[in-house]
């Protein structure tokens, strides 16, 4: 970064982009969030509360922790291996692949969704596999677990993998030359160095799942108690106009995005001071 | 060994997670035959659905798109107090989720919205037409740009601009002969990236259409309602030309990426 010097800076331009991106910001983002704190808050805090806290709500908030942390672990998992396969290893088609990883990113939520329940139902490819042997996919905890992982790992993928591309490879070699097996490097050496990235990848792919709704709302089948995830909740709601139901458990989830917005920025200001510190940038 | 084990299992997994899903689309697209597939595309509805999505991306993505380039400039030029509250604010919507985004903007100008009466007397609607499936798509892929732009910029500093500067040019001349022919692949790969999302963005604009046939119905919802209506071989077509859609945006990426990289940018 190039030195910055303090008073009118040299490059024009900044009230001009500063004000539009505030006022632009403002209209699109902000304003309009803002209508769920002020609808909720309509409802005082015991309504709210109340409204927040019923059974049925509670249970999609389990529901959509729980699947969503299943599935950002898993996608963290291969992520991970799909990751390390790219990055270190050369194979006919790999570039096809490399491209690949960003389909659940480019495909529509609703044809994932679409496609996953109609493969995993009973009568889909997976699901006939399955059935006989009692597993049941489609429209149940499992499948939305499934969907999430599916949305989760192109997060995963591409946080790991400039951290492993860049990896210096001396620091392996010199563990190597001192006696240490494949396994006790990648456990000592390389998994440390991975872990801030590792990380972050986990807490895209779970905030992404949390709030996920268009791959969920096919193969879940909105049983509420059941299958119903938070977001899924939400739609309801808004269908039976409900508004100041649906406000308070957005609040709440809400409140849940921020929180993790501000765990995802720390932990990049934290990679880019270690990447500083290391020397590398 | 190891090695073999490693890449079977990765190509393994992405096979059944991401090979298996596109191959269903396919094939249950043309599940009824070739002609009930083109008979499927051609539904009025179905063509209704993909201008209402093309539109909506023509909208929303140059709006974006300049956003990206003015918060990117003030971000990475320049420094402010409250810089990095700007960069997280920014990626807010990315946590947000779509539902919560759709609502947030029928309580704004839905019947009982803040603007709800001010819309009504003067016979506009927002919610439940057009105008509020482009704000939706507007708020989803808000981001996709300008956080493609401000690494790149991040890492190409200043100093050509302001040697620019130094040299005489205006602040338009700077930005148009300096920084963007610098940060044309970045720029490219973000508007790729930001369309896609806009035209298969489907939770935040279920909540905000209204879902009415032919007027208020992108291609994403259109597939949900033939899917609900269990015309699954018609919502198998409308879903293979999204799919098509995805597979045209990733050769694009990969392309724009294999460019920057030719021309030492790194997206």
């Amino acid at each position: 970064m190039s030195a910055v010097r303090r008073g009118k800076p040299v490059l024009p331009g900044f009230g001009l982009a500063l004000g539009f991106t505030v006022t632009y910001l403002g209209l699109v983002v902000l304003i309009p969030l803002s209508t769920i704190f002020v609808k909720s808050a309509g409802l005082g805090w015991s309504g709210l509360l109340a409204a927040a806290t019923t059974p049925r709500v509670l249970a999609s908030y389990r529901l959509s922790l729980v699947a969503s942390l299943a599935a950002a672990l898993i996608s963290a998992v291969f992520g991970l291996v799909v990751a390390w396969v790219l990055a270190r290893y050369r194979f006919p088609g790999r570039r096809f692949v490399d491209a690949f990883v960003d389909l659940p990113f480019a495909l529509p939520t609703a044809v994932a969704g679409l496609t996953l329940t109609t493969l995993y139902a009973p009568s889909g490819w997976i699901g006939s596999l399955l059935a006989p042997l009692g597993i049941k996919v489609a429209f149940t905890p499992l499948g939305i677990v499934l969907a999430l992982t599916f949305i989760g790992l192109p997060f995963v993928v591409r946080t790991l993998q400039p951290v492993l591309e860049d990896l210096e490879i001396e620091v392996e070699e010199a563990a190597a030359s001192l006696g240490a097996s494949r396994w006790h490097t990648f456990r000592r050496v390389l998994l440390p160095a991975i872990r801030p990235a590792l990380l972050t990848g986990f807490t895209l792919a779970f905030a992404r799942a949390v709030g996920e709704y268009g791959s969920v709302v096919f193969i879940s089948g909105n049983m509420p108690l059941r299958t119903e995830i938070a977001p899924l909740l939400i739609m309801t709601k808004l269908e039976q106009f409900d508004y100041a139901g649906a406000a308070a458990i957005a609040v709440v989830l809400l409140l849940a995005s921020f929180a993790l917005l501000v765990a995802i920025n720390l932990q990049a200001i934290g990679r880019r001071r270690a990447a500083s510190a290391r020397g590398t940038t | 060994m190891v090695r073999r084990l490693l890449i079977g299992t990765a190509l393994g997994f992405l096979a059944l997670f991401l090979a298996l899903p596109l191959a269903a689309v396919v094939t249950h697209a043309l599940g009824d035959g070739v002609p009930a597939y083109l008979r499927a595309l051609r539904d009025p509805d179905t063509l209704a659905a993909v201008r209402l999505t093309l539109l909506t991306a023509a909208i929303a993505v140059p709006l974006n798109l300049t956003f990206g380039l003015a918060a990117a400039w003030a971000i990475t030029k320049f420094a402010f107090p409250g810089k990095q509250l700007l960069v997280a604010l920014i990626d807010l919507p990315l946590t947000v989720s779509p539902v919560i985004c759709g609502m947030a903007f029928v309580l704004l100008f839905g019947a009982q919205g803040w603007f709800g009466s001010w819309l009504s007397d003067h016979d506009l609607k927002v919610v439940f037409a057009v105008p509020g499936i482009v704000l939706a798509t507007l708020f989803v892929t808000f981001p996709f740009v300008a956080r493609e732009l401000i690494p790149l910029m991040q890492e190409q500093g200043t100093e050509e601009e302001e040697a620019a500067v130094v040299l005489g040019a205006s602040g338009w001349q700077t930005f148009r002969r300096v920084t963007l022919p610098n940060i044309k692949w970045g720029l490219l790969y973000g508007v790729i990236v930001c369309s896609a999302r806009a035209m298969g963005e489907f939770g935040a604009v279920s909540v905000v259409s209204g879902h009415i046939r032919g007027v208020t119905n992108t291609v994403p919802l259109h597939v949900e309602i033939l899917y609900n209506e269990y015309h699954l071989a018609a919502a198998f077509a409308a879903a293979s030309l999204l799919a098509l859609l995805a597979l045209v945006t990733l050769a694009m990426q990969s392309l724009v990426e294999w460019q920057g990289r030719r021309r030492g940018e790194s997206t």
